[in-house]
């Protein structure tokens, strides 16, 4: 379904990606976890097309992204839902007209229709009775699970989580993780799970990268992230402050030096 | 010394190459934007929706500005007018004053405030909120789906506040000069239809209110697309508009007044 290879990306002199690769079999549900700014979220916009790579194979369902036209491209996005990491819903509109919008904007269903489908998804996020909120009045788990149904409102083959656990309760957290599972089967999709909740992820994953300063530096099926005895993932699965993963920001300057020299950063 | 005045020139270089790229990068945003206007006319709802945010939720301020504008030029007429004997040319000076003019230019840097600003911050916003992505991800163009209905809907209101502007103008110099002052209806009314010419003064002022409306509403859309998506980046984004829209609905007035006048 989604194939990379080599992938390499630059924020200006900053290289995000060093030469990734992935692959993402259709029907099965992938994460990929890593540190803040090791180029998670901007692997999935270049999954998107939202972003360029500057060399390397960035494939989807047999399509190479970056050369696609924007027509080809945009009917390529018909194929794939994202759910942002904020959830990213139309603040003016309701939560009915959030998840109706990808079918009001791509088929010509009659409203009567389009009513029934927004009902039925709704129901699988649990938020029938929300359908009249407006989204300023949605609690942060509901506008995730909003997202979620307009995420998936047009059936998509593939679908991005960005961080779909951020902040949530443990109650929420748990529910979206069944419904990430329990969508993706029965959609016959494929999923892309950007997160650092590892044992949310171990329990609906079939497959994990981890992604260190741009590369993949350890993948594997849960249980064999669980038995793994690589320092990344150890270091990863058991939260510890020790380990190859760096905590700090690279910085030139000693911590001697940034606290006793000019007040300049 | 050698290095603070290269440090200057290389500011003064950065900030013109800057601007020369600003300027080129709205211009293809200018022409994206007429590619994908098809959306606001296939679907009239959509700019409809933006005329009512932009042209009826301003017709208060305008409307009460026009009022007041036009109380001010019967008073300031009069006064001048009487001086020289010629208190019956009040109501074509206030007529063509406004159509020429006032209504135009006031009309359009109101507009440039209330609607412009408000439209930048919108646009601004979705993007700071990642709804614009959103959209993007969702195969939706937003130039399509929100820049162009709200750039439209600018536009067409714009000459529709200013008519507005002008006519409510008039009805304050007749207030102030018939009304208040005593001057003769009659006279006002009928100085005011022997002296405008429709398509010298009425059509013109049309034109120009067109034109500052293709200008304020671009300028808008534009700097709430290119806007940085932070809070300060978004007021920002605000502020330039209302400064930048100001000064092109004044330069632009110039422009079209020399070119108005010559033929």
């Amino acid at each position: 379904m989604v194939r990379l290879r080599d992938v390499q990306f630059s924020y200006g002199p900053r290289q995000v990606l060093r030469g990734v690769d992935l692959d993402i079999p259709r029907g099965k549900v992938v994460a990929i976890m890593g540190g803040s700014g090791s180029g998670k979220t901007t692997l999935l916009r270049m999954i998107g097309g939202q972003l360029r790579p500057r060399s390397g194979e960035v494939r989807v369902c047999d399509s190479l992204v970056p050369e696609l036209g924007r027509r080809d491209l945009y009917a390529l996005r018909r194929r794939m839902g994202m759910l942002f990491q904020f959830g990213a819903l139309f603040t003016d509109a309701s939560v009915y007209d959030n998840v109706a919008f990808p079918m009001r904007e791509h088929t010509d269903l009659p409203e009567s229709i389009i009513h029934d489908l927004v009902m039925m998804k709704l129901h699988a996020v649990g938020l029938r009775g929300a359908a009249r909120l407006k989204v300023p009045e949605l609690s942060g788990g509901m506008a995730r699970r909003v997202a979620l149904a307009r995420t998936v409102a047009l059936d998509p083959q593939l679908i991005m989580y960005d961080e779909p656990f951020t902040g949530l309760d443990p109650i929420s957290l748990g529910v979206i993780g069944q419904l990430i599972r329990r969508l993706n089967d029965a959609l016959g999709a494929s999923s892309i799970v950007v997160t650092h909740d590892i044992q949310e992820s171990l329990q609906i994953v079939d497959y994990i990268y981890f992604l260190s300063e741009g590369r993949v530096v350890a993948q594997g099926t849960p249980d064999e992230i669980r038995a793994s005895t690589d320092p990344w993932v150890h270091q990863f699965v058991w939260a510890e402050a020790d380990g190859p993963v760096p905590f700090q920001y690279p910085v030139s300057k000693p911590y001697a030096e940034s606290l006793l020299g000019d007040a300049h950063v | 010394m050698f290095e603070l005045v290269g440090a200057g020139f290389r500011a003064i270089g950065s900030r013109v190459v800057n601007g020369i790229w600003r300027i080129g990068f709205c211009a293809r945003f200018f022409g994206t934007l007429l590619i994908l206007s098809g959306t606001s006319f296939r679907r009239p709802r959509l700019t409809i929706r933006e005329i009512y945010f932009s042209g009826a939720l301003s017709l208060i301020i305008i409307l009460v500005s026009g009022l007041f504008v036009g109380m001010v030029l019967g008073l300031q007429g009069y006064d001048t007018l009487q001086r020289f004997g010629a208190a019956d040319a009040l109501g074509p000076f206030v007529a063509l004053s406004l159509l020429r003019e006032l209504g135009p230019v006031v009309a359009g840097l109101l507009f440039a405030s209330r609607a412009g600003s408000a439209i930048t911050a919108e646009i601004g916003l979705m993007k700071a909120t990642e709804q614009l992505s959103a959209m993007e991800m969702m195969a939706v163009n937003p130039i399509a789906r929100v820049v162009a209905p709200r750039f439209w809907g600018g536009v067409i209101s714009m000459p529709l506040l200013a008519a507005l502007f002008s006519a409510m103008g008039i009805l304050g110099g007749y207030i102030v000069g018939v009304i208040a002052i005593g001057g003769d209806s009659g006279t006002f009314w009928s100085q005011m239809q022997a002296s405008v010419d429709f398509h010298h003064d009425v059509i013109n002022g049309v034109i120009k209110s067109f034109v500052f409306g293709v200008a304020v509403s671009l300028i808008s859309v534009f700097e709430g697309f290119d806007a940085q998506p932070t809070a300060a980046g978004v007021s920002r984004a605000t502020t330039r508009t209302v400064v930048i829209s100001s000064l092109a609905v004044l330069a632009l007035d110039f422009v079209l007044t020399s070119l108005m006048l010559r033929g």
